[in-house]
């Protein structure tokens, strides 16, 4: 048996039986990492030791019976910016190189207390700014497809490792499109849940009113499971909704929802994991599908919405206004957010200081200047300036204001359809290394997903077959905020028709992999 | 389309963000801000004339603690990441009063 | 002839609210403790660490509010102010600009006997910074984040007062308020409380306001006083020699007896303030407010009418006495103890004045119980100790909150009311003191007074002195 190409859920419930030891289940990810990661790079950190100190533990739990979480003794993979105590977290960034957080991230925790065991720390762009994982310090990571492209971004080495097969799932962050993207382009399924399901606490934040952690998997089955286990209203995190109470709440009635409608989940997810979309109405935004989206990703697309009109679904175009604002407006507030959040990052109390300098001011400067890649530095230059006197109304304000404007549209459209379907990127992965010498372009590869992280909602992606270059193809589907109900249950009749396509293992030590 | 960005001003937010670039970082930095300034423009063809900035996508409001203290000594943590310490506390170059 | 220059100041004061733990994490305010133990990854900006509002802050806030007449905003937010400095761990501080809590009131204040109301432009929460130590051994500065995130309420007064003494009374009384609502206890010397002094000046019927400077650093009436006359004479100087006052924030050096500008290119003073996304909204409904209202606790001048009526105690007693909290507290548990509650107000009113002022302290920092108190007073009261004994026994209530009545005991302080023992004291006196028997014979009362003297020295003090004095004259 395979262990490695079994979904999380599969292995869980082979773990429970004792089919497979917890040691077994994280042995054999262990020897997959062995063979690949040489070439994919997923992880900035691997821990081993501490792997297969948990796995007795878990075990134990298991044998006596008082662990019985599908997750249990399931290894996982985090993205290297939620705190893990004890073991380094970096965000792939030379300033937090050697960071040690003395806590660890509320979700990691929810996934610790159902038995999982974190086999490392993934990599990422550094601080999360960026769409093909290559702005880590610590190199990119590769796509598993072929190692000649990008993973995506910037949850890249969570969505490669679990396409290469090195953890049966991970999880990510998405903060303009971070989770969603890197599935696309790994071929995996991830979910970008409603702003405030799942803590933000021990999230080394970019964009705080963006950002939101979610899982990645090989199915949608996993990530309704794994989201069902890390979501849930953290008092730490003021800005976490207790989707229990908030739902059938007159607030949520503001949001175009009616309170205490059954179509309403708080955090039952894998409630929805059921095959039908009959009388489903889906959203096919116009603007989405025109120009700048490739020809072959857009037949794919489509391809797939036809098969949920086929299987009872009501599909319609339609115009979703505003598009061409949100990539504008979210550069501002991520930058100005992230021009405030990275602030702490200045040799004091964690991360690196700098050798040399003459007094404070120096101290700073060197430190950040030094510690810090190219683009966070462009992303905190921006946002500085966005802020400073005299601007803040023209542009901050402005884009609260469009922000607003843009939470409207979909308002509207969710009036009208119970999911919207769009691409997850304009392309399918690009090559390594083509990237980043044109950052507004590497900007605008982001138009399908940011205008989500503005309005608050939930997104997946799922892959629908694969593009001329053997490259995977990801849609994404939308749905209004707090119904991730809704587009679980679309992503998984549509996953019904088709099974799930893994790199060969030639593909993984394909052309450009000279490492 | 036409937002340029001066010595000065660059100069200006490096210290704000205190970073320091050298001078071919600089006109880089120059270049890129004038053309991200350039498209964030583009939100001018928006009429957002009466929008309420939002800030929080979901009205929620009034999330408190209660003012409940935890006594335990949180400096062994507090400190353990520290560049450089002396006597319990981060040590630091000189400041000014 | 020289020109005449009215001052003019506005204040902003900083005052650490009294709550159990930090504006944003549940760590203890208490002060004390080594460097960084009370500390958590919120209040030192550990990576990922979010802020959660302490309720107990908003309530204080809202009664210092209500209490100085303001109006309370109903949707106020919190805003990030950003700045690098090392005792700023997130490098921003959490802090109210757009909407802050309070806005447009004002407190009354008395200068000799005229009144007049100083507006208060706006009231904001933010948190406190740490603590920033200069380490001689290697000349670097150390910091201590225990008092990172200890909640504050900044109020911000309009540019209403023009001299040294309205400043000291708006702070008086903005202190009394504060102290009677138990919002804090607002001691300078500790920095629970902190005044930056505004100030500019004009010749003296001009309507425009001249340029102004801060003035940070202040940690007593006397060196605001100081500072204040050291500002105004430094920009009059600089106007009559035609030179310009610079808007600037200066540190005031109250040994030197001077201030500097605390001017660096690196400080820039562009806050970029933004509403912070990790905390959410506050909303206060009518209801909420009408609660803090209808639990607001009586105070000063409420307090003062009551005790004029209550306890018959003159209005210059009640107005000392009330003038503290604290000393209001004492008096008022005292006196139901004891029932006498103008025996209670003269202990506070004379001896109790007079030793604050021997040692240099503050009402606030009263230590006696009210329980040894009105022991002392009963026991004054009762005859079984005389007021020269009372005396000598509330300086060590004073000092160390001693038991009255155990250290009388102990110490044998009772007044002797023994007769017979009088008497044998009282015939040795007379012997030998034929002098002054003679004198009082031949018509000298005076000469009693020695005999009388004699006889309580004689008797160390206790002897009960109207009874000396009617058997002196029984026996003479």
């Amino acid at each position: 048996m395979d262990i490695t190409s079994l979904t999380a859920v599969e292995l869980g419930k082979k773990i429970r039986a004792k089919e497979i030891s917890v040691a077994e289940a994280v042995k054999a990810s262990f020897d997959q990492i062995e063979r690949v990661e040489r070439d994919v790079h997923s992880f900035v950190t691997i821990d081993k030791e501490g792997a297969f100190k948990r796995a007795g533990e878990i075990q134990k739990q298991i044998d006596d019976g008082s662990l019985q979480s599908p997750l249990a003794g399931v290894p996982v993979a985090v993205k290297d910016n939620m705190c893990t105590k004890d073991m380094l977290t970096t965000c792939s960034s030379k300033i937090l190189q050697n960071f040690k957080p003395a806590y660890t991230a509320e979700a990691v925790r929810n996934l610790e207390k159902a038995g999982a065991v974190i086999i490392g720390k993934t990599n990422m762009d550094e601080f999360a700014m960026g769409s093909t994982t290559e702005t880590s310090y610590f190199g990119a990571t590769r796509n598993p497809w072929n190692l000649g492209h990008v993973p995506g971004g910037s949850s890249g080495g969570s969505c490669a490792a679990v396409a290469a097969e090195e953890s049966p799932y991970a999880l990510g962050s998405d903060t303009g499109g971070s989770i969603r993207q890197p599935s696309a382009f790994c071929g995996v399924v991830g979910i970008k849940p409603t702003y405030g399901t799942v803590s933000r606490y021990g999230l080394i934040a970019y964009g705080s009113s963006l950002d939101q952690i979610g899982p990645v998997a090989k199915d949608v089955t996993d990530c309704a499971v794994i989201l069902e286990v890390i979501a849930g209203h953290d008092p730490k995190d003021s800005t976490s909704i207790d989707r229990n109470i908030y739902i059938h709440s007159a607030s949520a009635e503001t949001n175009g929802l009616k309170a205490g409608s059954p179509n309403l989940a708080g955090y039952d997810f894998t409630g929805a994991l059921k095959e039908d979309v009959a009388g489903m109405r889906i959203g096919i935004p116009r603007d989405y599908f025109g120009e700048g989206l490739d020809a072959e990703v857009k037949e794919k697309i489509l391809a797939a919405v036809r098969e949920l009109e086929v299987r009872g679904a009501v599909a319609e175009e339609f115009d979703l206004s505003l598009v061409q604002y949100a990539i504008p407006a979210y550069y501002v507030i991520a930058s100005a957010e992230a021009s405030s959040n990275l602030a702490r990052f200045d040799g004091v109390k964690y991360g690196c200081r700098t050798e040399e300098y003459e007094g404070l001011h120096n101290m700073y400067k060197k430190t950040r200047s030094e510690g810090f890649g190219e683009e966070v530095k462009r992303r905190i230059m921006l946002g500085s300036f966005v802020l400073s006197s005299g601007y803040y109304d023209a542009y901050y304000l402005k884009a609260l204001r469009t922000k607003a404007l843009i939470k409207q549209a979909f308002d509207q459209a969710f009036a009208k359809y119970d999911v919207i379907i769009a691409p997850a990127a304009p392309t399918t992965a690009p090559e390594l290394g083509k990237s980043l010498s044109d950052p507004m372009k590497m900007y605008l590869s982001d138009i399908y997903t940011i205008s989500v992280n503005l309005a608050g909602l939930p997104g997946i992606s799922i892959p629908v077959g694969r593009d001329s270059k053997g490259l995977p193809v990801g849609m994404q589907i939308i749905g209004n905020c707090f119904e991730e109900h809704k587009i679980i249950r679309a992503a998984y009749t549509l996953e019904q028709t088709r099974s799930y396509e893994r790199p060969e293992s030639a593909g993984m030590r394909g052309e450009g992999g000279d490492r | 389309m036409a937002n340029k960005i001066s010595d000065e001003t660059i100069e200006y937010v490096g210290i704000l963000a205190k970073l320091e670039l050298s001078g071919e970082e600089k006109e880089k930095a120059k270049a890129d801000m004038e053309r991200m300034l350039d498209y964030i423009d583009t939100l001018n063809e928006l009429d957002t004339e009466g929008v309420e900035p939002m800030s929080h996508v979901f009205p929620v409001h009034n999330v408190f603690r209660e003012d409940v203290a935890s006594y335990k000594d949180g400096s062994t943590d507090t400190l353990a990441n520290a560049p450089l310490k002396k006597d319990n506390s981060f040590k630091v170059p000189k400041t000014i009063g | 002839m020289a020109k005449q220059y009215e001052t003019v100041i506005g204040l902003e004061v900083h005052v650490e609210l009294a709550t159990k733990t930090k504006i944003f994490c549940s760590c203890s305010t208490e002060f004390g403790g080594a460097p960084n133990t009370h500390t958590c990854p919120v209040c030192t900006g550990m990576p990922g660490a979010l802020p959660v509002l302490n309720k107990q802050v908003v309530e204080y806030a809202m009664a210092i509010g209500l209490a100085a007449n303001c109006e309370i905003t109903k949707v106020c937010k919190f805003d990030r102010k950003n700045y690098f400095y090392p005792d700023n761990p997130q490098n921003y501080q959490i802090s109210q600009l757009y909407l802050p809590i309070a806005r447009n009131g004002y407190v009354e204040i008395e200068v000799g006997d005229t009144k007049k109301k100083v507006r208060i432009h706006e009231m904001h929460m933010e948190e406190d910074a740490g603590k920033l130590v200069h380490d001689e051994w290697d000349d670097t500065s150390l910091v201590d984040y225990n008092r990172s995130g200890v909640p504050l309420v900044e109020i911000v007064s309009e540019p209403d007062m023009r001299s040294a003494d309205e400043v000291i009374a708006y702070l008086e009384k903005l202190r009394m308020i504060i102290q009677y609502l138990g919002a804090s206890d607002c001691k300078l010397q500790e920095g629970s409380m902190r005044a930056d002094v505004n100030l500019s000046v004009r010749e003296a019927g001009t309507k425009e306001f001249g340029t102004r400077t801060e003035m940070k650093n202040l940690n007593s009436f006397k060196a605001i006083a100081r500072a204040i006359e050291g500002e105004r004479q430094r920009q009059i100087e600089l106007i009559e020699e035609g030179k310009e006052v610079i808007q600037e924030t200066r540190r005031w050096d109250d040994n030197k007896e001077s201030s500097y500008a605390m001017r660096s290119k690196e400080d820039a003073q562009d806050y970029r303030y933004f509403p912070d996304p990790d905390l959410v909204p506050i909303v206060i409904s009518d209801e909420w407010i009408e609660r803090i209202r209808a639990n607001q606790p009586e105070l000063q001048t409420e307090k003062l009418e009551r005790y004029k009526k209550e306890y018959d105690i003159p209005q210059y007693d009640a107005r000392i006495i009330t003038s503290s909290k604290h000393m209001a507290d004492i008096f008022e548990a005292a006196a139901a103890i004891c029932g006498k509650p103008k025996k209670v107000s003269n202990w506070l009113m004379v001896e109790t004045l007079r030793l604050l002022k021997d040692h240099n302290m503050e009402p606030e920092d009263i230590r006696f119980s009210p329980e040894n108190l009105a022991k002392l007073v009963r026991l004054t009261e009762a005859g079984i100790i005389n007021s020269s004994v009372a005396k000598e026994v509330f300086e060590k209530i004073f000092a160390e909150d001693i038991d009255p009545e155990t250290y009388v005991e102990e110490r044998g302080l009772r007044t002797v009311n023994d007769e017979g023992a009088l008497i044998e004291v009282l015939k040795k006196v007379i012997a030998d003191n034929p002098q002054a028997v003679e004198d009082y014979r031949g018509g000298k009362e005076k000469a009693l007074g020695a005999l009388v003297g004699q006889t309580m020295k004689a008797m160390k003090g206790k002897a009960n002195p109207g009874l000396v004095n009617q058997k002196l004259k029984e026996m003479l």
